[in-house]
């Protein structure tokens, strides 16, 4: 295990947080949009508060599976091939969802279709995340090729990964309402209706978080370096505090609805460190067969040399590129930006 | 039913399938990202509300196509590993990275500008915007770059060697791999062919409103533009189409010899049109021109390049390549295809030299009914020569995915057999076959509909009209209707179709 493995697995969690983060919320906008959107220019203002940065947000996506494809190979074909449907399926969300966001306002006659593609498009996704990451943190068996020999599909699906699943979709959900209240028009309809979700939404990832922890520490306890247990307790800790954060300042009349956002991005960016860290130093734990770990996959160092290069020139850019959009964009959507722009 | 339950069969069917579709939508947004950048430039210089319109006009119908290109590159990336896992643990030291970077570098330039060029208009400074509109084009361009590296490097591979147990290529010289034999030839090639696209994409609009009769002023400065644009790109591409040929010969003698139909070793005749027996190993042809084909390649009639049948029994590339296998080869179907890129780009360059004269020539396209016809149906020509060129690269390389070229270090090369997810069974690719076809087909049926609809809208002088989420952007049914005004009710129904 070299260095560098060591931090390129640093980085992949980075990129795959930063995904979390930033098209965490945006999936989230797009499940609410038929519960806190009833009428059509609210569904406008909902995809207006998205419309600018989505496809920067999916980016990510790419990025981190393009650096799991260079840096940890056996990871990225045994994930991808070993999750085949579930994946298509997410590709399936992604399509029509980026279609259907852009075609929308275009096309009032398949209005009806894009609304229900949009829906679609981003549960799938939101679900299908949190299902895979159960799968690699309780193992799938793998044979020697490294090849997954379970079940497709129907074999990934249990109790604890199902959990998985619920979980990343409520943290995605409380995303979505925290955005959607802190960037649609104050007051409105709209905007007390997804404040008045942060609350319960809080509470259910809570829940689901503690259960997900509980049967993780009970009955897949990995073996993990004593340094990482203390990190884990750390991080343990914060994401219990992000979620009180929200819970206690989203109330509905909330003053600030910038605050509850944060805290609802820290919970999906810690989620995904605690998730690391518990990992570490694996990539896909085998329940039969070789785990695949940062040693046994790792690309040669001359190739990390490489990519840490081109990541030292990306990554500061495209920080760059995130303040300027959001800059440009930032603040609640006026009457004028639905309608001009 | 063989071919069900073959899973090399049914990933390569998948992959070809993505990626000639992901590959209607690439040229197009390239193509037209230069066209928006080049009238924004416009509309920034002249500050004129027509070049405003224009611009806006052209951002709307780029977009459309852009959302349908990002999805499906996703796709892309995603399905070497999801298809193609033994692939992807043999290259993943090299080819992994321009993936990465391509994401990276390219399309986090693209996608965050983009928002801006939608939403921003009023948001940001005028030269803001204007440089937004090129780092779009830009962020393409580099995007593409990234992308014919790593096919590059499938086609000529370069910069490696084999690992010490012999199941993966493992990097030893960054640049050699990332600027390998092909790189740069077929880069020009692709983004040449991808601006031809985009200029024949915008002069035809500009042709049907001159047939129509409406938004003249529009479609003559369209005309003029594009013209001068696919006049350059068509000169350009016979130099970088000449390059890529030589490439080809030098490097990959197996792929040169199908494109010809040659299984005898000669000098390459050229051929016009012709039929590959693949029983008899002939060509069947009208007419030739005795080693037309070795002239271009080298500039001499009588270069002698070896024939199928010579390479297999070289014995140079083993059991994946003999006699026996050359019975298996698609030989026609890459001798169809590169010929049909040929013939089209013989349509498109005459199309261009027609274009641009009857533009220029005191704008008489504009009362030349069949001039405007045969551009109206001209994008059909670019779009048909790069779908062909991409199967001629593809289906030529076989039987390998990563081919062993002439310069290639030894060992590197991989048979396409060897390369599946054998994790995935026939049954499940069949589904997602028929599933991936059914969302295409109605995708693009979505496409055509608000393109076709943005293009029969035609560009407005409106400053205040909304580019994406148009509430009553339907002037003519909006006039009417009292719901109109910011109301952001549904339109009336009949307002998609009645808008000429």
């Amino acid at each position: 295990m070299t260095a560098l493995g060591i931090l390129w697995f640093a980085l992949i969690a980075i990129l795959i947080a930063g995904y979390f983060v930033l098209d965490g919320f945006d999936l989230g906008s797009g499940i609410l949009s038929p519960f806190v959107a009833k009428n059509d220019k609210e569904k406008a203002i909902v995809r207006r508060a998205i419309g600018p940065v989505w496809d920067g947000n999916e980016v990510w996506l790419l990025t981190a599976g393009g650096a799991l494809f260079a840096a940890f190979a056996p990871a990225y074909a045994t994930t991808f091939s070993g999750f085949y449907l579930a994946i298509i399926l997410v590709l399936f969300g992604l399509i029509v969802r980026a279609v259907s966001l852009e075609y929308r306002s275009h096309d009032p006659k398949w209005g009806k279709i894009w609304d229900v593609l949009f829906f679609i498009g981003s549960l799938l996704p939101a679900l299908l995340f949190g299902v895979a990451i159960g799968n690699i943190y309780q193992g799938i068996p793998l044979d020697a090729n490294g090849d997954y020999t379970g079940v497709p599909l129907l074999g990934l699906i249990t109790p604890f990964t199902l959990v998985c699943g619920l979980l990343g979709l409520s943290i995605f959900l409380l995303q979505g309402a925290c955005w959607i209240a802190q960037k649609a028009p104050k007051p409105s309809d709209l905007q007390a209706r997804a404040a008045k979700l942060r609350l319960p939404l809080a509470a259910v990832v809570l829940v689901l978080f503690a259960a997900v922890t509980g049967h993780a520490l009970v009955v897949t306890q990995l073996d993990m370096e004593p340094a990482l247990e203390v990190v884990r307790w750390i991080l343990f800790a914060l994401i219990l505090v992000a979620i009180v954060v929200v819970i206690v300042k989203g109330k509905v009349q909330s003053s600030n609805d910038l605050l509850p956002f944060i805290a609802a991005s820290a919970i999906a960016f810690l989620l995904v460190a605690l998730f690391a860290a518990s990992m570490f130093p694996n990539l896909v734990v085998a329940t039969a067969g070789e785990s695949i770990t940062i040693a046994n996959a790792a690309s040669s160092d001359l190739a990390l040399t490489w990519m840490t290069i081109i990541t030292c020139i990306g990554l500061p850019l495209v920080l760059i590129y995130h303040v300027i959009i959001y800059r440009v964009f930032r603040g609640r959507i006026t009457p004028e930006d639905a309608e001009t722009y | 039913m063989d071919f069900f339950s073959d899973p090399v069969l049914l990933s390569r069917l998948q992959f070809a399938l993505t990626a000639m579709y992901h590959f209607i939508f690439v040229p197009l947004s390239i193509g037209l990202g230069l066209i928006v950048a080049i009238f924004e430039t416009k509309y920034y210089r002249s500050g004129k509300p027509e070049d405003a319109s224009a611009s806006r006009f052209w951002i709307k119908v780029f977009t459309a196509t852009f959302a349908l290109g990002v999805a499906t590159g996703i796709t892309m990336e995603f399905s070497f590993g999801t298809n193609w896992a033994d692939y992807a643990r043999f290259v993943g030291d090299i080819f992994g990275a321009p993936l990465a970077a391509e994401a990276l570098l390219a399309f986090f330039l693209e996608s965050v500008f983009l928002g801006v060029l939608l939403f921003g208009r009023n948001k940001v400074g005028k030269k803001f915007y204007l440089v937004s509109a090129w780092l779009v084009w830009f962020g393409s361009c580099l995007s593409a770059l990234w992308i014919i590296i790593a096919n590059s490097w499938m086609q000529t591979p370069a910069g490696a060697e084999l690992s010490a147990d012999g199941t993966a290529a493992i990097l030893t010289d960054f640049f050699a791999a990332a600027f390998n034999a092909t790189t740069i030839p077929r880069y020009l090639h692709t983004v040449d062919s991808l601006l031809i696209m985009g200029a024949f994409m915008a002069l035809a609009i500009g042709a049907y409103y001159l047939k129509k009769g409406v938004h003249k002023e529009f479609a003559m400065r369209t005309v003029r533009v594009a013209s001068v644009i696919a006049l350059v790109t068509s000169c350009l591409m016979i130099v970088f189409a000449h390059q890529s040929a030589v490439v080809v010969a030098d490097e990959q003698p197996t792929k040169f010899a199908m494109m010809e139909g040659a299984y005898e070793g000669e000098a390459m005749p050229l051929y016009a049109l012709g039929w590959v027996d693949e029983e008899s190993q002939e060509v069947i042809t009208p007419f030739a021109i005795p080693g037309g084909t070795s002239f271009l390649a080298s500039g001499t009639f009588d270069k002698e390049y070896p024939g199928l049948n010579d390479l297999a029994e070289s014995g140079m590339y083993g059991d994946a390549f003999t006699k026996e296998t050359i019975d298996t080869l698609p030989v026609n179907t890459v001798f169809q295809s590169y010929h049909l890129m040929v013939i089209m780009f013989g349509l498109i360059f005459i199309t261009a030299i027609l274009a641009l004269i009857f533009t220029y020539k005191k704008g008489r396209i504009a009362s030349m009914r069949w001039l405007q016809n045969l551009v109206i149906i001209s994008p059909l020509f670019p779009f048909l020569a790069i779908q062909a060129g991409w199967v001629t690269a593809e289906i030529g390389r076989q039987p390998w995915v990563v081919y062993p070229a002439t310069s290639s270090p030894d060992g590197i090369s991989l048979a396409t057999s060897d390369a599946i997810s054998l994790s995935v069974s026939s049954p499940e690719l069949v589904i997602t076959v028929v599933l991936f076809t059914l969302i295409y087909l109605f995708l693009i049926v979505g496409w055509a509909r608000i393109v076709i609809q943005l293009i029969k809208k035609g560009p407005h002088m409106d400053e205040n009209e909304s580019l994406l989420f148009g509430f009553g952007k339907n002037k003519n049914a909006v006039e009417g209707a009292s719901a109109a005004q910011g109301s952001f009710t549904s339109q009336p129904s009949s307002s998609g179709k009645d808008s000429e």
